[in-house]
């Protein structure tokens, strides 16, 4: 049987179908995330990877089709958005931000308790960010806020991350220092990461799997070893491997 | 100084005006802090003005003021907050759009009925005479309802003015605390408004969080500044109106204008350093 194959199945997607009032934007895609996992979900602009992060966050029906979570809870999955104009530019504590990645465990309590302080600390520390936790967070470089935005996610969750876009607005040092912080997790904490790139070299230096999104849907789902042999991912390579790609955009959207 | 002061709280009428304002102007500090960072800051505008609408219609139907006024402009509230969200109106236009068509259906039924007289100016520029006991009952009970909630519901709120697509990805029913923010703005606005003013009362929702945005670090020191600023400027404001014989609302808005320059300056001598 299928569900005895794969125990350690979090999420399955099957014949998945998503789109808005104005049309479809995925059609049939499948894929499966499985516990210790490191997926890459790439594609052009417009491909539908955000579409597709609204879906696994459960804020999306799909049209059709359906996605499975095994042995994840609902909005068990730590989430690190991209960030917003008000966001850099906000007054809040480092320690306050990440504290409000426990929001979701409240329940009923309007304040946080000790476990959900010690959480909080105990990511601080994780991510080697201790040090700045009374500083204010727009003070902070854009590295440094990620991980802030890091270790708020890891207080929502303790198994799977999914990260958008998270090295787009940093510079090389940053963006490695990230990658390497990620690839940590994944591999010494077993926390699965799913994360949406425009930054295909990486995708294949970290990432088990690769799920690349075109116009109409999945081009391919499969490991990161095998993706790298196929047409699509070759063809996709060469033009994403232009080291400025990424950046040229970016540096104009920060100016914005 | 000691002297004017005893003066002033001989007046019943002028303790009411200070009772009922510094609890407007507390909440709406803690309130404005999140409508500033969430970008919201119109909303507290754009309510004023519906306020005045209903204020004016409930006046010439002879109706008690707050009674007409509470329900419109919470109405009006969940309304502009959809408006808000949905950037395919364009937000700000239609508030301004609402704002104004309700200041014209207001000054419209005045002026059909009793005529553009003292009643109207007060609403437009505040007063302090405005109160009579029933309506400080009833905005001491408002107050009490903004306060608790605000605190019962402190790191949720921080939790989706932060961030609204990480508190909705991991479960925090997002749109309903966005209703509470709308509803407890609702409130502060039409009780603030008979003071403040259609015109002004926005002032007291804005100016304290920016103020204390200058130079506080933590989202926390932020809501307590800004706290503190807005019933410390309301009370000089009508310390001032009442030395100088200034209008309350007005006064109380160029107390926290002067506060906001002395931080901004603050601020700036900070950074060039």
């Amino acid at each position: 049987m299928k569900e005895t194959a794969a125990a350690d199945t979090l999420i399955r997607a099957e014949k998945l179908t998503l789109g808005y009032e104005t049309g479809t934007v995925l059609r049939d895609v499948d894929f499966t995330v499985c516990a210790g996992d490191y997926l890459c979900i790439v594609g052009e602009n417009g491909s539908g990877k955000s579409t597709l992060i609204k879906a696994i966050l459960g804020l999306l029906p799909p049209r059709s089709g359906v996605i499975r979570y095994q042995n994840l809870a609902e909005r068990e999955i730590g989430y690190l958005p991209q960030q917003t104009a008000v966001q850099r530019d906000f007054p809040a504590s480092v320690y306050e931000v990440v504290l409000s990645g426990c929001a979701n465990s409240l329940g009923r309590s309007p304040f946080y308790s000790k476990a959900q302080h010690a959480r909080a600390k105990g990511n601080l520390a994780r991510l080697g960010i201790a040090a700045l936790h009374k500083e204010s967070y727009r003070t902070l470089s854009g590295g440094q806020q990620q991980r802030v935005l890091l270790a708020r996610a890891l207080c929502a969750t303790t198994k799977m991350l999914l990260l958008d876009e998270p090295v787009a607005a940093l510079d090389p040092v940053a963006t490695d220092e990230l990658y390497t912080l990620i690839r940590r997790l994944n591999r010494d904490e077993g926390i699965t990461v799913l994360m949406v790139s425009h930054d295909v070299s990486c995708a294949l230096h970290d990432a088990t799997h690769v799920l690349h999104l075109s116009e109409h849907g999945a081009a391919f789902f499969g490991t990161a070893a095998d993706y790298r042999k196929s047409d699509v991912g070759a063809r996709f390579l060469r033009c994403g491997c232009a080291p400025d790609f990424p950046r040229i955009r970016f540096g104009f959207f920060e100016e914005d | 100084m000691f002297s004017l002061l005893s003066e002033l709280f001989s007046y019943s009428f002028l303790v009411r005006g200070l009772v009922v304002g510094s609890l407007v102007a507390l909440c709406a500090a803690l309130l404005g802090v999140s409508l500033v960072l969430k970008r919201y800051s119109m909303i507290g505008d754009g309510l004023s003005h519906v306020g005045f609408g209903a204020l004016s219609v409930a006046m010439a139907l002879n109706m008690a003021p707050l009674a007409v006024a509470v329900p419109v402009v919470v109405l009006a509230a969940f309304l502009l907050l959809r408006i808000s969200q949905n950037s395919r109106l364009g937000g700000d236009s239609a508030i301004a759009l609402i704002a104004s068509a309700s200041l014209a259906a207001g000054v419209i039924v005045t002026s059909l009925t009793s005529g553009l007289n003292a009643d109207v100016y007060s609403y437009m520029f505040g007063s302090i005479l405005a109160m009579s006991e029933g309506d400080v009952l009833l905005s001491l009970v408002l107050a009490a309802v903004v306060l608790i909630l605000f605190i019962v519901f402190y790191n949720r709120i921080f939790a989706i003015t932060f961030d609204e697509s990480f508190a909705r990805a991991t479960g925090t029913q997002v749109s309903r605390y966005n209703m509470l923010l709308a509803l407890l703005t609702a409130l502060t606005v039409v009780i603030g408004m008979r003071i403040m003013g259609t015109m002004l009362i926005s002032g007291l929702i804005i100016f304290p969080a920016l103020t204390a945005m200058r130079l506080c670090r933590s989202f926390k020191s932020v809501v307590i500044t800004a706290a503190v600023l807005s019933v410390s400027a309301f009370f000089l404001g009508m310390v001032a109106s009442y030395a100088f014989g200034t209008p309350a609302g007005a006064s109380i808005v160029a107390v926290n204008t002067a506060f906001f320059l002395i931080f901004f300056l603050i601020e700036k001598v900070k950074g060039s350093k």
